[in-house]
């Protein structure tokens, strides 16, 4: 064939469509303002019922990621998530239902082998770079505290 | 006796018979715009097995039987059966067809294995090693999915250029018959790969090489394009679609008019939401059963060119960053 592969690579530039952003992101804005919005509803509320503000927060996490993983089972969360996108994704639903659908995909490779060893492979790298750059600003942190006194 | 045209191509001089064909979607396909088609639309993805492997390999064997049943074949009578499927070690195939007692044969050849089992099963049957020869492949979306990509309720976002892996799985028995439409010669396809990395654009990846095919197949035979009601091409979606036809353009070969991609057809790709179109082994091979061979035998078509196309790369080695290869094998059939 008679063409390079940068020719090539040109050629699927054009053909290939982008992601619609003018859709994707109004849509990631709304649905992800929707889920802080019901965060801030739930904290509101648990402080209301005579929590303090840390276990309020708590609380809110543990409804979020219940109603996540929920939903997930339910197969709803997906259909929202497509439209979604980041809005999903980054709050703690996100990190649930990265937890909780591969858990329910690969059950059925058994509790060890399947649902234990696979449970982790989207939320993996999350939990290893969240942890490993929390450690390294503790680190910097620490030394600042010890130089400055 | 086959007449070898060049490296690829090879005339079949006794052109064999597709004698019958099967084919069996999910409830997705069900929905599309070849629904009426299909020998049997499956309303339960699991197709009634525990695990989605067990579905697909359900899926395949029933594909099987119905095709024997349809044309009162024994097993005792089929010589041999060429099978494969996107799965790992072809488990799609070999645990579907373990109990049918035949001779068999698994092939890998991606999306591609419809044409690579119907080019065997003609050769076989054409060179008198097999008096009647099946091919059959399948595909099955929770099984790409689990396999390829991210669990079924995983939250992502499918990019533009990502295409629908087809539930579904057709089948074809190639033998000796006056009537039936007949193989008449065969291109198989060289590996061909211009760089592309992104494993959600595999309708880009594959286009080069249904390039090649194709224009390797009107080289040696010095056939005319004019000559054909269809080009058909497995599943290069619409990215890859877009793609075949520039490449070809540029080599003087304009198939506007006569090419027609099974990806684009199984599905109504804007109202079902598949984004690029359909892709798998049993995108191709359903649409071929259900849609290309009755059309053939109703005399509506008189002479296409089936040309699946595959993209030959796993998930490894896109890991590590090698671009994905993609093959595209040939097939002429005819009316009779």
């Amino acid at each position: 064939m008679n063409l390079t592969k940068e020719e090539y690579e040109k050629l699927n530039q054009k053909a290939s469509n982008n992601t619609k952003s003018y859709i994707t992101l109004p849509c990631a804005f709304l649905i992800g303002g929707l889920i802080c919005t019901l965060g801030q509803g739930l904290l509101n509320l648990y402080t209301y019922f005579g929590l303090d503000e840390k276990n309020a927060g708590m609380m809110v996490s543990v409804t979020l990621i219940f109603l996540t993983a929920l939903l997930t089972g339910l197969s709803v969360f997906n259909v929202i998530a497509k439209h979604a996108g980041a809005g999903t994704l980054v709050p703690i639903t996100g990190f649930a239902n990265a937890m909780v659908s591969p858990a329910l995909e690969f059950k059925s490779e058994g509790f060890i082998l399947g649902l234990g060893a696979k449970m982790f492979i989207i939320a993996g790298p999350v939990l290893v770079y969240g942890i490993s750059a929390s450690i390294i600003y503790g680190i910097i942190l620490y030394l600042i505290q010890v130089f400055t006194g | 006796m086959a007449t070898r045209l060049s490296q690829s191509t090879i005339r079949l001089d006794r052109p064999p018979a597709i004698l019958g064909h099967a084919s069996i979607v999910g409830k997705k396909e069900g929905e599309g715009p070849l629904a009426q088609e299909f020998d049997r639309v499956s309303e339960d993805t699991t197709f009634g097995e525990t695990t989605w492997e067990k579905s697909e390999s359900r899926l395949q064997s029933d594909a099987v039987n119905m095709l024997l049943g349809k044309t009162h074949t024994a097993t005792s009578d089929v010589d041999v059966m060429f099978a494969g499927d996107l799965l790992n070690q072809c488990i799609g195939s070999t645990y579907g067809l373990r109990e049918l007692d035949i001779p068999f044969l698994g092939l890998f050849g991606a999306c591609s294995t419809m044409a690579e089992g119907l080019i065997s099963a003609s050769l076989f049957v054409e060179g008198g090693l097999a008096s009647k020869a099946v091919a059959v492949t399948s595909s099955h979306f929770c099984t790409a999915e689990r396999q390829f990509r991210f669990p079924l309720e995983y939250g992502g976002v499918r990019t533009p250029t990502s295409q629908w892996t087809v539930t579904g799985s057709g089948a074809v028995l190639v033998g000796c018959d006056e009537s039936k439409p007949k193989v008449r010669a065969v291109t198989v396809g060289k590996i061909t790969d211009l760089g592309i990395t992104d494993a959600n654009n595999m309708g880009a990846a594959m286009a080069p090489a249904a390039c090649s095919t194709i224009k390797t197949y009107f080289h040696d035979t010095h056939e005319h394009l004019e000559n054909f009601d269809a080009i058909i091409t497995g599943d290069l979606g619409k990215v890859g679609s877009r793609l075949l036809c520039e490449l070809l353009e540029r080599d003087g070969i304009n198939i506007r008019d006569k090419h027609q991609d099974c990806g684009l057809l199984i599905y109504d790709a804007d109202g079902q939401d598949v984004h690029a179109g359909g892709s798998g082994c049993g995108c191709c091979a359903s649409v071929l059963c259900a849609h290309f061979l009755p059309r053939l035998e109703r005399g509506e078509l008189k002479r296409i060119l089936f040309c699946a196309t595959g993209a030959l790369m796993s998930p490894t080695v896109v890991q590590q960053g090698e671009s994905i290869p993609g093959i595209c094998h040939l097939a002429e059939i005819t009316a009779n």
